[in-house]
């Protein structure tokens, strides 16, 4: 053991035995950003703060959930909303929070593929952020769940059967992730385990391995310059502060993104106080009953633009019916995400409006996922299943044609 | 300057979107239907015009309605228990106490005349069908006769003019019979099997109903059912429009019971972030060592 000297304060007791100071440095006042940055930078912290209100105000509502189809809805809408003490603020806040993330989640995602933050030494940031949406929707999907409406059944009902789809084992698999023939008490308390447990402790490691994805390759900025981030930082230390291409995480760069932050948060109390009807669809406020379906089933907003390309392909093409169709070009667009790093085959790290092909594919992008999503709750009948078909297909093509519009771009650009 | 030209970008593409999947699809999913009509004025068999003396109106009472119906405000007792009374009529049927105040006055003459086309349940109640409604339709009566019912059902007063306590009267006399109201402990008189053969299919509980349905659709399917629920075997009440308000109230008084300290409470956590905000501006400000 090492030898210990008698500490002077209660820093260095603890930087004895804990190395505070180092890890202070490390971690918050010489941990290095670029000054050249946006407030788009700032949904990062944006994230870390609405996930640690979905976890407190998860915990408290933990307290007075039941997990079964008998107790549920009441214990919600009842207990929680009504008799518990600022019980209907923390679901308020947990319900509209939920929606809320995803918002910011697409926004983060967004300005990573505008600006190509995920190429060049970066790819296992966006890889590892990719792999929390899919977490993220896989815990919106399990808690959606839990009051046990209408909406929550059904829903569940729909996402389950998809996997209904797959070849040779699709009854098996939708019989065993219901624990049932169909969606049950013991579908209930699965998806409850799921929700506050097994995705909890998941995505809470993937955050931690997503912070870290970026202490080798560091933060992207706002010109996509790559510069010597340990250079900047001695101009810093040195004092050249307006010299130095950096700023330290803390307190500077947080500085900034507290006043994203507060801003951002009197829009989020808005939303939860007085404007939560799209974070709690009205619909879920029935019981759930199996023997009525709704008029119109539709999944939550974030989750619409990938409901449509399921549903897009409405008619069998060469002989594949329109429903297993419709399941591949889920299954690719659940998974194409991913692959931006190796999909954009030209090395520029640019914002999309400085770059000659890109900036087309992704306002083109933009504007089918918005169609995607708008179309993906309207009712799918008559023009509205075309507009989908056409919508969807158009996705497919915007990925398939990428690495060849990219491909284009590297030579044009290699070319001047 | 920038950052605000990226933030207008971001609004708009939000803003878009947020209008095709909320305002938009409810639109389209949900058309608007006929605003709410409280005069009733489909319904032309009595003439109302004619001025009803209540106190012919008390006889008439007595010998047509007390048979079945009570009228505790006026000292006329039920007949039977509710568990006998619904097993006989197949619905408890509804003291008339606050009928003059809950009613349409037009509605009310029309529904003595004939009840069944009041209800506009006349798809329920076919000749196929065998099925008939219990109450009888009386008319055989003269216009100033029915006139007259009217007139002494007004003179009753109500219980409570107004607040939570005459919500909840109103909410009772007009929905209780059928409907429960589990979060307020209110179980309908009718037993529940009984009213399970009586309408096809048991009452839905209207706790919750404020927000799955909303106030909007409740204001007109209240008014009438088949407008937004054709075939549905659920009467119009023809509620005055006073006592359709108060029973929305009810329906708001259990169903949103924290409505109130929602609103406070999201007025002072507002101003507590946006003083969060500026206090941040001052800092960053201060540290002042962002280009940008």
């Amino acid at each position: 053991m090492a030898e210990f000297k008698k500490a002077d304060s209660m820093l260095e007791w603890f930087d004895q035995r804990l190395g505070v100071v180092n890890f202070a440095k490390v971690m918050m006042t010489e941990y290095w950003i670029p000054k050249n940055i946006n407030f788009l930078w700032a949904m990062g912290v944006l994230l870390t703060v609405l996930f640690t209100f979905l976890l407190v105000s998860g915990i408290f509502l933990l307290m007075y959930y039941k997990p079964d189809v008998n107790l549920a809805f009441d214990s919600v809408n009842y207990t929680i909303m009504q008799e518990v003490s600022y019980g209907w603020l923390f679901r308020h806040i947990h319900a509209v929070g939920a929606s809320v993330v995803f918002l910011i989640i697409y926004i983060h995602m967004f300005t990573g593929i505008y600006y190509g933050s995920y190429k060049k030494g970066r790819e296992m940031i966006w890889v590892s952020g990719m792999l929390l949406f899919v977490l993220f929707s896989a815990e919106g999907f399990s808690g959606y769940m839990l009051p046990w409406g209408q909406m929550s059944y059904w829903a569940a009902y729909v996402i389950t059967e998809i996997f209904g789809g797959i070849p040779f084992i699709g009854d098996e698999l939708v019989v065993w992730i219901r624990g049932n023939f169909y969606v049950s008490d013991s579908t209930l308390t699965r998806f409850f385990m799921l929700h506050v447990l097994l995705i909890p402790l998941v995505i809470i490691g993937t955050i931690v391995f997503h912070f870290y994805a970026l202490r080798f390759p560091h933060v992207n900025n706002e010109a996509g310059e790559f510069f010597d981030f340990e250079e900047e930082a001695e101009k810093y230390l040195a004092g050249n502060k307006k010299e130095s291409k950096v700023v330290p995480f803390w307190p500077v760069f947080l500085s900034k993104d507290f006043l994203v932050l507060g801003f951002f948060m009197v829009f989020f109390f808005y939303l939860v106080f007085f404007h939560y009807g799209f974070a709690m669809d009205a619909i879920n406020f029935d019981k759930a009953d199996g023997l009525k379906t709704p008029a119109h089933i539709y999944p939550e907003w974030y989750f619409l633009w990938s409901y449509e390309v399921l549903r897009g392909f409405f008619f069998e093409i060469a002989g594949i019916s329109g429903k297993d169709l419709g399941l591949i070009a889920f299954g690719i667009a659940n998974v194409i995400f991913f692959l931006m790093p190796w999909l954009d085959r030209s090395p520029m790290v640019k914002p999309a409006n400085q770059r000659p092909y890109f900036k087309y594919w992704f306002w083109f992008m933009m504007v089918d996922l918005i169609v995607l999503t708008v179309y993906g709750k309207l009712p799918p009948t008559g023009a509205n299943a075309w507009v989908g078909f056409a919508s969807s297909l158009t996705f497919l093509t915007l990925f398939a044609t990428l690495p060849f519009i990219t491909k284009a771009e590297a030579k044009k650009v290699k070319e001047k | 300057m920038k950052e605000f030209k990226i933030l207008a970008v971001i609004i708009a593409l939000v803003g878009i979107t947020y209008y095709g999947i909320e305002p938009y699809a409810h639109h389209v999913m949900h058309p608007e239907v006929a605003p709410a009509d409280f005069s009733f004025k489909d319904l032309k068999n009595v003439d109302t015009s004619l001025k009803g003396n209540p106190d012919n109106g008390k006889v008439l009472v007595e010998a047509n309605c007390i048979a079945c119906h009570s009228i505790e405000s006026a000292g006329y007792p039920k007949v039977m228990p509710n568990a006998d009374a619904a097993a006989s009529y197949g619905v408890v049927p509804p003291d008339l106490s606050g009928a003059g105040w809950i009613y349409d006055k037009n509605y009310l003459a029309n529904f003595i005349y004939d009840p069944v086309s009041a209800m506009k349940l006349q798809h329920k109640y076919t000749p196929e069908s065998g099925k008939q409604f219990p109450m009888p339709a009386y008319n055989w009566m003269s216009a100033q006769e029915i006139m007259d019912i009217v007139a002494y059902f007004q003179i009753l007063a109500p219980k409570a003019k107004a607040g939570p306590e005459a919500h909840k009267n109103t909410f009772e006399a007009a929905c209780g019979r059928c409907h429960s109201m589990k979060y307020a402990g209110f179980e309908a008189t009718t037993p529940v099997e009984n009213i399970k053969t009586y309408m096809g299919a048991t009452p839905p509980d209207l706790s919750q109903y404020i927000k799955s349905r909303g106030e909007h659709y409740l204001y007109s399917f209240i008014n009438d059912p088949q407008v937004l629920l054709p075939g549905t075997s659920m009467p119009r009440t023809g509620l005055n429009q006073k006592a359709q308000e108060e029973v929305i109230a009810y329906m708001e008084d259990i169903g949103d019971r924290k409505k109130a300290e929602r609103e406070t409470t999201g007025v002072w956590v507002m101003l507590y972030t946006l003083v969060f905000a500026i206090a941040a501006l001052l800092w960053k400000r201060k540290l002042g060592d962002f280009s940008s």
